[in-house]
């Protein structure tokens, strides 16, 4: 279980979240709902550790960190709204660079993680290209699988249906479920109901439930 | 063709000193332009005023100015160099300035979003710039890169100014001895010959880097 408490974010005056506190159960997905501009990209990188916040504390695993730790925000996975693969590197290449640089993970182990991953989010044939090949369902998923390749225990999704198709937006749901069934915690950031509809176990309204 | 014979010698000594200065200043002004463009980003503004004042100075005046400058007038207030060195410096720090400009502009060029990628699956900075951002920079620059180089090619010829014997100078020793514009035509096709092998390169470089987009 994650606990965050007493979160606060502020631009010069301008509050953007003050004394906000999520909950995350292990295994749940976590939809955080919202119009645009109110705020939740802008807590899901306060997370990853791409923001600082003025406070915050998190509890993970009965461990207390600051929000900004890298202890706590590494455990954070995050899949960007435009995606932000490498472009210069391969489907495969771009999975293997944080396990091999970071993880300092051997080349071979590296090598059969990615083709694990890969093949579950029925990547195996793009592993070789590179992300201009790409569609975005695809992206997407390599956005995943890139994640996925650090062990995070929770992956963040920044509005992750945005500019996908139908049938791109049912894979991904396909491939949060299988991940919730393996035990892997979520939290979902969207403006896209329907879609949290169907991945939602918990919803966090930003704008009821915050204050500013 | 008997008076080429004559005036061979000069020149193929004279191309050994032009690719002297030449590759010296490619091997000495890339690492050196890459750190001014990062330290054009730095957080200090006493770093980014000093970079900024060296790459003003350096592209505000005439390299033939530098040239007599670092040699002469070092040498006048006690700092020695020599001929072939004064003008390997001179070079160096020059062409740092001109590409130190072209890498920043490469570097604004990679979104923020590749930062943050980075930064998300816990690259150091170290790691991100050589691993995601260099790579990207790289291909950016290729083309304006090669414009240097071949501007490079031929500004090796203003080495006379200090006395040192390029191509261009041998060339000239030699029309003078003979009364004769040939070696001025050998030398020019020389320097063509050369841009043309600069071309090359860079348009295979482009090529290559080409896979990606």
């Amino acid at each position: 279980m994650i606990k965050i408490d007493n979160l606060s974010k502020q631009y010069g005056d301008k509050v953007i979240f003050n004394d906000l506190s999520l909950t995350l159960n292990d295994g749940e997905i976590l939809a955080i709902l919202g119009p645009s501009g109110i705020g939740k990209t802008t807590l899901i990188k306060t997370l990853t550790g791409l923001e600082e916040a003025q406070s915050g504390s998190v509890v993970m695993d009965g461990q207390e960190f600051a929000i900004s730790d890298p202890q706590f925000t590494s455990q954070i996975g995050l899949i960007f709204q435009d995606f932000n693969l490498f472009p210069h590197l391969t489907v495969q290449e771009n999975i293997m660079l944080a396990p091999l640089t970071v993880k300092k993970m051997n080349r071979t182990d590296a090598e059969e993680k990615t083709n694990d991953l890969l093949a579950k989010l029925g990547l195996s044939e793009q592993a070789t290209l590179y992300p201009y090949q790409l569609s975005g369902g695809q992206k997407q998923r390599v956005g995943i699988a890139r994640a996925l390749a650090m062990d995070p225990q929770v992956i963040a999704y920044d509005e992750p249906t945005s500019g996908l198709d139908e049938k791109a937006t049912e894979q991904v749901v396909d491939v949060m479920l299988t991940l919730k069934k393996e035990g892997v915690s979520q939290i979902v950031v969207t403006h896209d109901l329907p879609f949290a509809d169907k991945v939602a176990d918990e919803t966090f309204d930003f704008e009821q439930e915050v204050q500013r | 063709m008997e008076n080429v014979m004559t005036f061979l010698p000069g020149i193929l000594s004279g191309l050994q000193m032009t690719l002297g200065v030449f590759f010296i200043t490619i091997i000495g002004s890339i690492p050196l332009g890459i750190l001014a463009s990062l330290a054009m980003k730095s957080p200090y503004f006493i770093v980014r005023w000093l970079v900024n004042g060296y790459i003003w100075i350096m592209r505000g005046t005439p390299l033939l100015l530098q040239l007599i400058f670092i040699y002469y007038g070092l040498a006048m207030v006690g700092v020695p160099f020599g001929r072939f060195e004064a003008a390997a410096f001179a070079f160096i720090i020059n062409y740092a300035a001109y590409l130190a400009e072209i890498f920043r502009g490469g570097l604004q060029s990679v979104p923020q979003g590749q930062f943050d990628a980075a930064q998300v699956l816990g690259l150091s900075k170290m790691q991100t710039f050589f691993k995601v951002i260099l790579p990207q920079v790289v291909k950016i620059v290729v083309p304006s890169f090669g414009n240097e180089v071949v501007n490079l090619v031929k500004d090796t010829s203003l080495i006379y100014v200090i006395g040192l014997g390029d191509i261009l100078r041998a060339g000239s020793i030699a029309a003078a001895r003979d009364v004769t514009l040939v070696p001025y035509l050998l030398v020019g096709a020389v320097y063509l010959l050369m841009t043309a092998v600069v071309t090359i390169i860079l348009r295979g470089s482009e090529k290559r880097l080409n896979v990606w987009r």
